[in-house]
């Protein structure tokens, strides 16, 4: 019987290709964003003021922060969806976009008059921001998460949460194409929870949908 | 153990390239070593552990891409396996001590989860031996400490350390050897 198993396995061999992993986990991110990207455009639209808005500094320090987020995120989960992977020193990296948000934070909050303060941290869509970009986050979730389940995740709720926090990076950098806010204090906190509880939803559903 | 892992990680690779002898006599390898994971695991049913050794093969094969080849086989292979008997474990609606997430960090060290085991078996085991021997064996056997300092630790002499643990030793086979054949 397993004789047999192994003859047929051994008929079936194809080689591989090296960057199998990381090619599949591409696919189901950019799959799962062209989404998002679709219902950003057609359910939300693009923010009124886009064309100015590419030449301000914190549009793209909002996309660096996001984009950086996503992409170590699923850095990190290129070493879980393998047997016995770890993330090790990859997950420290994540400390580098966090803190580097948090000091240009506190530089526009020290630098503002004080009545000004207030609606750098509140900005007009504080209480909508994280729903948002979680929603947003969800289909990039879920081409990850079907990516994960044609590889071999063995630490299932680690896994889901840096796919979920790669994926709240991501569907924060596509709400960004959206959000008229421009306060990096805004940022660092709202766009911030929404992709932590990305995360956190991320960690609940793995030990259930990535199973394989 | 060491160079073993070698050998079978170059199968592995030679089998990723597309070598089928070399992927056969991996297959084999990893065949009678997932017979005895499994065995030791699942004592009660021949059966079973074929299933799972023959699931364990397909997703070694099916999902050989997630095989990083600067790795070490094995470790790989026996997270996989691991995997696997939780799954049992799960379907089976069987409760067991070791969840998923550390189940993956102790796999972090190389063929670490049978050492783990084996040392999850032996704390088991001393629970059965009177206070005192069980005392020794864990400065013996798990702390790995050397005679004298276990007859330091414990104002035994050397000689009554030695004669004391190996009582316990035969003590603990006589128990393990003709108590309960259950493994849970």
């Amino acid at each position: 019987m397993t004789d047999d198993l192994i003859e047929r396995l051994v008929k079936d061999l194809r080689p591989i290709r090296g960057a199998g992993v990381a090619a599949r986990l591409a696919g189901g991110l950019a799959a799962g964003a062209l989404v998002a990207l679709a219902g950003v455009l057609f359910i939300l639209g693009l923010r009124p003021d886009m064309p100015a808005a590419l030449g301000s500094a914190m549009f793209w320090v909002k996309l660096a922060y996001t984009v950086a987020l996503a992409s170590l995120g699923a850095w990190c989960v290129e070493r879980l969806a393998r047997p016995a992977g770890v993330p090790g020193r990859r997950l420290w990296w994540l400390v580098v976009p966090a803190l580097a948000m948090i000091v240009l934070s506190g530089l526009q909050l020290a630098g503002a008059p004080a009545d000004l303060r207030r609606p750098l941290v509140m900005g007009s869509s504080a209480m909508v921001c994280p729903w948002l970009i979680l929603a947003v986050s969800a289909p990039v979730y879920a081409g990850l998460a079907w990516a994960l389940r044609g590889l071999a995740p063995t630490r299932l709720r680690l896994t889901g949460a840096l796919a979920g926090l790669a994926a709240g990076g991501a569907g924060a950098a596509i709400y960004a194409l959206h959000c008229p806010e421009a306060g990096a204090p805004f940022v660092a906190i709202w766009y911030s929870l929404g992709i932590l509880a990305a995360a956190a939803s991320g960690a609940l559903l793995g030990p259930r949908l990535l199973r394989w | 153990m060491e160079n073993y892992d070698l050998a079978l990680t170059a199968l592995m690779i030679a089998g990723l390239d597309g070598d089928a002898d070399a992927y056969r006599a991996l297959l084999g390898d990893l065949r009678r070593r997932l017979e005895s994971y499994f065995g030791r695991r699942l004592r009660r049913d021949a059966a079973e552990v074929e299933d799972l050794v023959q699931d364990t093969l397909m997703a070694v094969h099916t999902r050989r891409e997630t095989f990083d080849r600067a790795q070490a086989l094995l470790p790989w292979a026996y997270a996989i396996a691991r995997y696997k008997l939780i799954d049992h474990y799960r379907r089976a609606g069987r409760r067991i001590s070791i969840p998923l997430e550390e189940a993956g960090s102790e796999l972090r060290i190389e063929d670490g989860s049978a050492a783990v085991e084996a040392r999850l078996d032996l704390e088991k085991a001393l629970a059965m031996l009177p206070p005192r021997a069980r005392l020794l064996l864990r400065s013996l056997k798990i702390d790995e400490l050397s005679v004298a300092e276990t007859a330091a630790r414990t104002g035994m002499s050397r000689g009554a350390v030695k004669v004391a643990a190996h009582r316990g030793m035969k003590d603990l086979a006589r128990r393990l050897g003709g108590g309960s054949d259950g493994d849970d």
